[in-house]
């Protein structure tokens, strides 16, 4: 995908400028934020796991060379591959490659956010291997050839009438005059469509919730049911994933697991938690002939130890992004590439540079909400704040807002000069606005007053009033 | 098997040797080398339980009704009946309230086929993995988790996972002393079977496959069944190679 | 208790917003605390908490604010401060700030541990229940973000407001949202911005409340800016106003001061 996150004031805009989008945010907006609270009250030890949760990932990351050997170990000991790929170049072309050896024609695919951000469809698809999204959402915007809006709700941003327009467009060997009227229409003809192409896939591509040190498993957790046939149908199974997703054991994949579904969509469990671990075994009437897992770096291994090290510990359920007053008003595209909301705001400076995605961290009024929501208090604004600091030692921001801040910085440091000019100043404003008690425009303020009457001092600093009534007393 | 390219090989091998030798330098400050291999191979060793919600602490006859309350919650159906015998006639009750044809995929599975089937004759049985065009499945399960109603499946011979997922329909037979309380008590229960061998899949279902895919409307059915139904069989499996703690010992 | 106390010493850190826009904020806050049995001194040598510099990118200058104020502070029993937003900073941020300084990072701890905000400040270390005040009228709250995430203030001020004479409740629904201010992302983001405080705006008129308040300054700046606009005549000050009983000194924000 190519990212437009420079754009971001101009996509933020047109998002907002966008009726029919507002229209399907306004329904999006408290949704999830309701039945999360609702999940958190049903279960009193919640953030007692989140603590767990957070000290659990924090000794992952610690010791997370010997995690990956134990799993890659394992993966290999039950007859599977582990294929390490440091770029999404590397990456993209060890899946092509896999495909290929495979003589693939047709690979079905369950959600993967990693694969998005490798690009890996686009590229598979230029060299003749067709990938199929298979989850419902990814599949209409896969037909739609739009990004995902949302990490765990990709078509977000559409209504069922956009849903199905597309779905008249691209299922042209159905009668046209068929009733697409109710989300449940949809829903069926998609499960049917899908069903054939899960069937003649050659190799399923899933990616991964988290990986098990102890038995080499993959783990997915989906309501649909698309990734299992994703990966019990093709011959082939390929699992494509960052490597930040290992986890010792079982018992620990379970805390994250009573973590994820209920930060997310607020669902006390996924319907489908599944644990993959190799080919398919003697006597087995189903599964995969191959199991490969391609593990991605793409610059995860270089934020370890710096500022940005336990942005490491997501765990990708979208709470922060469904929580974020500045997503909900503008969806998820107005970002501009794979990771939308908070974490995006975090992550993508640190997949495709500050240069390109200086204005994400920036894109935040450090509300806090993201993190008081986030199952492994992951302190996002914090770190988005570390952006600002290199953004403006790289000189990226706007040197206005420098300047400006050079200036108060002189100015507030030195508090003789700095109470003599508020108080003329103010004096001067008080006067000023005394009549109408605001000022519907103001030079230099035009940010603020194009949509904001800006609300008059009162006339005089507290700092002279009070200087006033100690002279007074003494 | 298909070759795997020699290229594709020490592409990974570079690879690796590159992020292991960046993990490496990064967390050199962050710890004391030589005693991480020791913690992480115990941590493994004795994969210790985290905080186990209180809600799934319970004795046994309770772990089933709340079982039986959370998976009504996620919209699977759950009757019980007294023993083997019974079961040709509740599934049969079943498909015909719900108006589907009497035609089962059977997982295969001796458990399942021990069920005296002649008592419904009109139930036309097929046993295998699933096919395309199979509307309900039969299947056992390794446990039941009480936290969350979640079933616990491990694909075998006789459990072929695709019964899980491609049929519309898909009925689950377990005795109910296989009712758990957590997530952990399965993992528990998993490594008594096979000498603690993970089988190839393990999945936990709970309740019918589902969407909100489009505009946040709850749609059953996505992609797998949309119907799951459990039908708790007391005794079921007494006289068998028994629950599932002496699943080990006799395999 | 035996013998009577010696008053504690309060410095007021007024904020630069409350300094040059709305004294009174600051007066209210003196006149709370004294009634509350408080010896208040204001050091002189304070400006600005240096949240913006700290927010946007420029360390060296919230360094040298941070510098400044802890400084300004030293020798006093409490730091008290009509804002969560400052008040997080001072709090949250100082030690964070200077973690890594063997001079300033101790330094910065002893402050932030003696650092509250008004209202938390009277209802959680000195006890106070209810306040001598009167205001007629059906008011909501608005939780600002810092105050709210940082500080932990959500039931005090609703306890005060409930012991004000004549003065109704009404809760605020997403009374958690923030309203789009956030320091310099209302001049960055003007739009978005927007957009947050217009549902803001909508939600407090919604509610039927004839008055709106908050703990913070800039957010106050900000829902009252927005509501003039649209015509509101919904009146809207800062909590401390309401407590203190001195809302017949000053008009409400944004309005005319008929003085």
């Amino acid at each position: 995908m190519h990212p437009t996150s420079h754009d971001f004031k101009d996509n933020a805009r047109r998002a907002l400028d966008d009726v029919h989008l507002q229209t399907v945010m306004g329904v999006f907006r408290g949704g999830f934020v309701d039945k999360r609270k609702r999940a958190m009250e049903r279960l009193p030890e919640f953030d007692q796991l989140r603590d767990q949760a957070r000290d659990l990932k924090n000794h992952i990351l610690e010791n997370l060379d010997h995690y990956l050997e134990r799993f890659e170990a394992k993966v290999v000991e039950n007859g599977g591959q582990v294929h390490w790929c440091r770029t999404p170049a590397e990456a993209r072309e060890t899946v092509l490659e896999l495909c290929r050896a495979a003589d693939a024609k047709t690979v079905s695919k369950g959600k993967s956010m990693v694969a998005e951000e490798i690009g890996l469809n686009d590229y598979l698809e230029e060299h003749g291997v067709v990938p199929i999204e298979t989850d419902l959402g990814e599949y209409i915007i896969q037909l739609r050839r739009e990004p995902p809006s949302h990490i765990i709700v990709p078509a977000i941003h559409l209504t069922k009438g956009d849903v199905a327009d597309t779905f008249r467009e691209h299922h042209t060997d159905l009668k046209p005059d068929r009733n697409l009227g109710e989300a449940r229409d949809l829903v069926n003809e998609a499960r049917a469509v899908l069903r054939q192409k899960f069937i003649a896939a050659d190799v399923g591509i899933t990616g991964a919730n988290f990986l098990i040190a102890e038995t080499g498993s993959t783990v997915i957790v989906t309501n649909e049911g698309n990734g299992d046939l994703t990966q019990c149908l093709p011959r082939v199974h390929i699992v494509v994933t960052g490597l930040e997703k290992v986890v010792p054991t079982l018992e620990d994949a379970s805390t994250l697991i009573r973590l994820l579904a209920r930060s997310a969509t607020g669902q006390e469990m996924s319907c489908y938690t599944t644990f993959s671990t190799g080919p398919r075994r003697a006597g087995d009437l189903d599964g995969p002939e191959q199991f490969h897992v391609v593990l991605v770096d793409n610059g995860r291994t270089s934020l370890l130890g710096t500022e940005f090290h336990e942005v490491l510990r997501c765990i990708r359920c979208g709470a922060c992004m469904n929580h974020c007053p500045v997503y909900n008003a503008i969806g998820g595209h107005a970002y501009g590439w794979v990771y939308p909301g908070p974490i995006g705001s975090v992550l993508d400076p640190a997949l495709i540079g500050l240069a390109e995605a200086h204005h994400l961290p920036n894109a935040s009024t450090f509300c806090g909400r993201c993190e008081a929501v986030c199952p492994v208090h992951i302190p996002l604004p914090n770190m988005m704040r570390q952006w600002r600091f290199r953004e403006s030692e790289q000189k990226l921001s706007p040197p206005a807002l420098r300047y400006g801040l050079g200036f108060w910085g002189f100015f507030a440091t030195k508090p003789a000069l700095y109470h003599f000019g508020t108080g003329i100043a103010m004096t001067v404003l008080g006067l000023l606005g005394r009549a109408k008690g605001r000022f519907r425009s103001l030079p230099g303020a035009k940010g603020w007053t194009d949509t904001r009457d800006m609300p008059a001092p009162e006339g005089g600093t507290f700092q002279q009033r009070w200087a006033q009534r100690q002279r007074k007393a003494g | 098997m298909a070759e795997i390219s020699h290229s594709l090989a020490s592409r990974s091998a570079k690879a690796r040797a590159g992020i292991f030798g960046d993990i490496r330098a990064a967390l050199k400050p962050m710890r004391t080398e030589g005693a991480a291999a020791t913690v992480v191979d115990d941590r493994i060793a004795r994969h210790p339980r985290n905080l186990v919600p209180a809600r799934a602490n319970l004795p046994q006859p309770e772990q089933v009704a709340l079982f039986i309350a959370k998976a009504t919650e996620v919209m699977t159906s759950v009757e019980r009946v007294a023993s083997a015998s019974d079961v040709p006639k509740a599934i049969a009750d079943y498909l015909k309230g719900k108006n589907l044809a009497p035609e089962l995929r059977l997982a295969p599975d001796p458990r399942l086929s021990a069920i005296p089937w002649d008592r419904q004759p009109t139930l036309a049985l097929t046993s295998g993995h699933a096919r395309d065009r199979d509307a309900t499945s039969v299947t056992g399960a390794v446990a039941g988790i009480a936290e969350t109603g979640t079933l616990m499946m491990m694909s075998g011979p006789g459990a072929p996972i695709t019964l899980n997922f491609m049929p519309d329909n898909h009925i689950v037979i377990m005795d109910p002393s296989r009712i758990v309380g957590s997530y952990e008590d399965g993992w528990d229960v998993a490594r008594t079977r096979d000498g603690g061998a993970m089988p190839r899949a393990v999945n936990f279902i709970t309740g019918p496959s589902r969407t909100a895919d489009i505009e946040q409307q709850l749609q059953l059915g996505a992609h797998g069944p949309r119907n799951l139904h459990i039908i708790l069989v007391d005794q079921l499996d007494r006289g068998d190679q028994g629950p599932s703690e002496s699943d080990g010992s006799s395999a | 208790m035996t013998e009577k106390p010696t008053k504690p010493r309060v410095g007021l850190f007024v904020t630069c917003l409350i300094d040059m826009f709305r004294p009174t904020v600051g007066f209210a806050a003196v006149k709370l605390l004294e009634d509350a049995g408080c010896s208040v001194e204001v050091p002189r040598g304070q400006t600005c908490c240096g949240q913006p510099g700290w927010n946007n990118g420029d360390r060296a200058d919230a360094e040298a604010l941070a510098r400044q104020t802890i400084t300004a502070f030293e020798g006093l029993d409490y730091l008290v401060i009509p804002s969560g937003s400052c008040g997080g900073m001072i709090k949250v941020h100082y030690p964070k700030m200077f973690e890594a300084d063997p001079v300033w990072g101790p330094r910065a701890k002893a402050l932030a541990d003696r650092t509250w905000e008004l209202v938390s400040f009277l209802v959680e270390v000195l006890g106070v229940e209810a306040v001598a005040a009167r205001y007629d009228g059906t008011v909501t709250y608005h939780d600002s973000c810092h105050g709210l995430r940082e500080m932990g203030i959500k039931d005090g001020p609703r306890t005060l407001l409930r012991s004000v004479g004549g003065l109704s409740l009404t809760e605020l629904p997403g009374a958690e949202d923030c309203c789009g201010f956030g320091g310099t992302f209302c001049v960055k983001y003007p739009e978005i911005s927007t957009q947050m405080v217009e549902n803001k705006a909508a939600a407090i008129v919604g509610t039927g409340a004839d008055t709106m308040l908050a703990g913070d300054l800039g957010c106050l700046l900000n829902m009252a800016g927005r509501l003039k606009r649209n015509g509101s005549g919904v009146k809207v000050r800062h909590v401390a106003e309401v407590l203190a009983g001195m809302t017949g000194e000053v008009a409400p924000i944004g309005d005319p001061t008929g003085r």
